[in-house]
């Protein structure tokens, strides 16, 4: 019974989607886009349980779960993210959207399926979990129902995630055929001792890392994003950017530490490799993007390519690294597309030469967003500038220039194509056209959501010392030091 | 004290936004009250350094994130505290040019001031990561103020310039990174990497990477296209702090972190870049006598006069670094006014083509003496301060090196040439009828004028009132170079 205290936030949240499910039949449609403040009043009721566990290490149900300062750092990412997607919503599915219980439903979901992922110290507890966020996306990108782009999205990516569900299992069972277990700690120890243990674990790692490549959206299993991105209807988007990558990564960082970590010696280049070629990519590709959606998706895929750098070299430094710059990442990239969701509620507009003027509307909303890109570029004062300074620093302090160098590279490239929105917003001056004169009005809720998300950015980019911390902790606590 | 000159703007920057859009006095006046109250921080930081004792002064250390060694930690030495005196100087004046700005004003000097917190930031920061914080806070706002207030291909100068300057800091990010480890990542503080002493091999391979990395910003060659470009898109105000200022980043960044934490690896690449120097003075000079736009002249002039600090620099000598960090001050005063009444003609003509003026001495009498005084500093007119900064620096160099030497002495004598046919053509001969009836500089602009040619006659005169600060830094420094 011990154990189940220490699942509480899952069952809340399971609870109230439940709840939201069942009021869907007895609520008149109107209100039922306004769902989304209870769902978003059980993620706060799960967070404060979350957070009432920082610093307890325990194991659940025979090992399969732990929970411990990592899992506890991911959950709260997962809930602040998956709060900040439900705040975000109720006035986009108002208008564009059909059955939003559902839609609600299927969000919290989702949070559970990823918040469980970070506490799954066992290949297939991990498997299933990744499962139910993915299933969650899935019917949430094609959610849309009336809106053939969003159709596409949704089939393609069930396609796409499927082949790479199965790439995984495969991977799982090869290593389990390898050191005949499916717990991390019991995989580390056989890797030990039989150095290596032949062809089969080095193909299921192979397959383990495209399976989770595709999660996280790393070059060459990228090619789901940017369709999918653009077709899922906004929120979605905005959740699958930060909630699906960071589910993966947190998969992959307690899987690569805890269980294959004696090894990744040999996997270090080719990680590296994966991680230039991931950023890279992403980079010169968002540069001739027309469509905001599709500009966020591939700098999405860039961003993937930073935290990617710390893998090859995992040490306490870099996977706190990595966890900071995804924490960073999460608040920056969720704040950027609430305003294109805001932008995109008021005009419909999408594309990124229709943001043109925008400063001139509203100049807080627009502030926003600049400081959002910025933050995604690396700019100091905000969050991305220190994210990304640990993360290389931990890096390059184990001698691999290279890597450091291109990662640096890569995000001053990244510079022009976040410039070039805000120079539609900021210079480029509007067209005459009443329409586009008009003062664009802010609800006061997403105002106070945006306030919010700017406050976190700026907070970790100006005084970083407690987020730094609890990184820390929680990358000590799997490297179990 | 510092730390209210950094804060103090930086919240100025930021409070713009609160104001009301339509209120463009409230923005005016707080640009104007903030800038004020940073000239006096600064004039005092200046004045009450104490050069006998040297050293950093004026402390400040605030824990950042311990994890990693970094803290908030300022101080000024002989070389920064005259560098804030300039900061200081320069927005103050420019606040006052640019009094006209009638689109977006609050913008403006919103991003005017959050640029200027991060140059004081540089040059106030003792902790190299805040040192490199504030860089790059300083170098993005520009891209706004040049594309949305600017002028000739804004656009494409804005991204130019951006770009050019964010390379350079790959550079420096890598550097810093590389000497951090190779202390074993215990401390980003200035005062604790220098006393590190690092290996030989490092610093000759780390050395170029500073010296490039921030060489950028300070207009070296082949680097320096950037600056012409950017100079002239910009408008007058931004024009001033980036020609006055924030060159003067790179520069110092140059000492700082290159001479001052890697003297050998200085010691080693010395015959290279005073060579690379000595080109940029006359690749400059003769660019400028190339061009027929006032503020192309300017531009590539600034690219000369930088060249003259470089050199400076790269003499490691004490007299030649007194000159050079002198030469950054007293070019960063003059480059303000020069941009300054161009941007005063400018305001006034909507041309700036050389060609097209002459006898402005007649009906602009306050523009022109303002104007023709910054010329004359520029070729070295003793009793200014450009001749006792330029004098030091040949000095310096030809103790290393007498052929660079001379080559650098030509330098001046290309910049008479095309200083002096500029006064000519523009302010002498014969008035061209279409501007028979142009006003002359506004109170404000004159204001301006004068404040900054104060400086430059005090700093001429009298030059060992600065000069000897920059020494209680420069000799200590020297004196710890290997033989």
């Amino acid at each position: 019974m011990d154990d189940l205290y220490y699942i509480l936030p899952e069952i809340v949240l399971v609870v109230t989607a439940v709840g939201i499910l069942a009021a869907d039949f007895v609520l008149p449609e109107d209100s039922k886009p306004n769902l989304a403040w209870p769902a978003a009043l059980g993620t706060v009721v799960a967070l404060g349980l979350v957070i009432s566990f920082w610093g307890t290490e325990r194991s659940l149900y025979n090992g399969t779960l732990r929970i411990d300062d990592y899992a506890v750092f991911f959950k709260v990412m997962f809930l602040v993210i998956g709060f900040f997607v439900l705040i975000g919503s109720p006035a986009f599915a108002r208008r564009n959207l059909r059955h939003t219980a559902e839609f609600y439903g299927l969000i919290l979901f989702a949070v559970v399926g990823a918040m469980a992922v970070s506490s799954a110290r066992e290949l297939l507890t991990a498997y299933i979990s990744l499962e139910l966020v993915s299933f969650g996306f899935y019917a949430l990108s094609a959610h849309a129902k009336d809106e053939r782009r969003s159709n596409e999205a949704g089939a393609k990516y069930i396609i796409l995630g499927a082949f790479s569900s199965a790439l995984l299992l495969y991977g799982i069972s090869l290593v389990f055929g390898a050191a005949g277990t499916t717990f991390y700690v019991d995989i580390s120890a056989q890797a030990e001792t039989a150095a290596g243990l032949g062809p089969g674990l080095l193909m299921g790692i192979a397959l383990l890392v495209a399976g989770l490549g595709f999660k996280v959206a790393a070059v060459p299993f990228h090619m789901w994003t940017p369709d999918v991105y653009e077709g899922a209807p906004l929120p979605v988007t905005a959740f699958l950017s930060v909630g699906s990558k960071a589910a993966g990564f947190a998969f992959l960082i307690r899987l690569f530490v805890e269980g294959l970590q004696p090894v990744m010696a040999d996997w270090r280049d080719a990680l590296g490799i994966l991680a230039i070629l991931t950023m890279t990519l992403g980079n010169l590709v968002a540069m001739q993007q027309r469509n905001i959606k599709r500009l966020l998706a591939y700098s999405s895929i860039a961003q993937a390519g930073y935290v990617l750098v710390g893998v090859p070299v995992l040490t306490m430094g870099t996977a706190a690294g990595m966890m900071l710059h995804l924490a960073g990442y999460a608040v920056t990239n969720l704040g950027a597309f609430l305003v294109v969701i805001f932008y995109n509620n008021a005009t419909g507009r999408e594309k990124i030469s229709e943001f043109r003027g925008m400063s001139r509307r509203s100049l807080p909303l627009a502030l926003m967003l600049a400081i959002c890109l910025f933050s995604l570029a690396g700019m100091p004062l905000f969050a991305g500038f220190v994210t990304k300074f640990y993360l290389f620093s931990a890096v390059a302090a184990h001698g691999l220039w290279w890597l450091v160098a291109f990662a640096i590279g890569n995000s001053i490239v990244s510079v022009y194509y976040y410039l070039v929105v805000v120079r539609e917003m900021f210079v480029t001056p509007s067209d005459d056209d009443e329409e586009d004169r008009k003062p664009l009005r802010i609800p006061v809720h997403s105002a106070a959501a945006l306030t919010a998300l700017a406050g976190l950015v700026l907070w970790i980019g100006l005084y970083p010392d407690a987020i730094v911390r609890a990184a820390e902790n929680g990358s000590r606590a799997i490297f179990g030091g | 004290m510092l730390v209210a000159l950094v804060g103090l703007n930086l919240v100025a920057g930021f409070s713009m936004f609160a104001l009301p859009e339509r209120n463009r006095g409230a923005a005016r006046f707080l640009a104007l009250a903030a800038a004020s109250v940073s000239l006096v921080l600064s004039v005092l930081v200046f004045a009450l350094y104490d050069r006998s004792v040297g050293g950093f002064q004026f402390e400040n250390q605030f824990t950042w994130l311990p994890s990693l060694g970094i803290s908030f930690h300022v101080g000024v030495d002989g070389i920064s505290a005259p560098m804030v005196l300039l900061t200081g100087v320069v927005i103050f004046t420019g606040v006052l040019v640019s009094w006209n700005i009638d689109r977006r004003t609050r913008e403006y000097f919103a991003l005017l001031f959050i640029l200027v917190s991060g140059v004081f930031g540089v040059f106030a920061a003792m902790d190299l990561f805040f040192l490199f914080f504030f860089y790059e806070v300083a170098v993005l706002p520009m891209y706004l103020l040049i594309a949305i207030w600017g002028s000739t291909r804004r656009g494409y100068a804005a991204m130019k310039l951006v770009m050019y300057l964010l390379a350079g800091s790959i550079l420096i990010w890598v550097g810093l990174l590389a000497l951090y480890h190779a202390m074993g990542a215990s401390s980003f503080d200035f005062v604790d990497m220098q006393q590190a002493g690092f290996d030989p091999v490092l610093a000759r391979v780390v050395f170029p990477i500073f010296f490039v990395g921030f060489g950028v910003l300070a207009g070296l060659w082949p680097f320096h296209t950037w600056s012409p470009d950017g100079h002239v898109a910009a408008p007058t105000a931004v024009s001033m702090l980036h020609a006055g200022v924030l060159m003067k980043l790179g520069a110092y960044g140059i000492i700082r972190m290159g001479v001052q934490l890697l003297p050998s690896g200085a010691q080693d690449w010395l015959w290279f870049f005073l060579i690379i120097a000595v080109i940029n003075v006359l690749y400059g000079a003769f660019s400028a006598m190339a061009q027929r736009d006032l503020k192309f002249v300017i531009g590539y002039s600034s690219v000369s006069h930088m060249g003259y600090v470089l050199m400076g620099i790269g003499s490691l000598t004490v007299i030649g670094l007194d000159g050079a960090v002198l030469q950054m001050f007293s070019h960063g005063i003059m480059t303000a006014l020069l941009f300054a009444m161009v941007g005063v003609i400018y305001d006034r003509a909507h041309t700036r083509e050389i060609s097209e003026f002459g006898g402005l001495a007649r009906v602009m009498p306050r523009f022109s003496i303002l104007f023709i005084i910054a010329g004359l500093t520029s070729l070295g007119l003793p009793g200014l301060s450009g001749f006792a900064a330029e004098f030091l620096v040949f000095v310096g160099t030809f103790q290393t090196s007498p052929w660079l030497g001379v080559l650098g002495v030509v330098g001046v004598a290309v910049t008479a040439v095309y200083i002096l046919r500029l006064i000519a053509r523009v302010f002498f001969g014969p008035l061209n009828e279409r501007w028979r009836d142009i006003s002359d500089a506004s109170r404000l602009e004159t204001i301006a004028g004068v404040c900054l040619v104060g400086f430059l006659v005090l700093f001429g005169i009298y030059p060992p009132l600065m000069v000897g600060q920059i020494d209680s830094a420069v000799t200590p420094l020297i004196a710890s170079l290997s033989p």
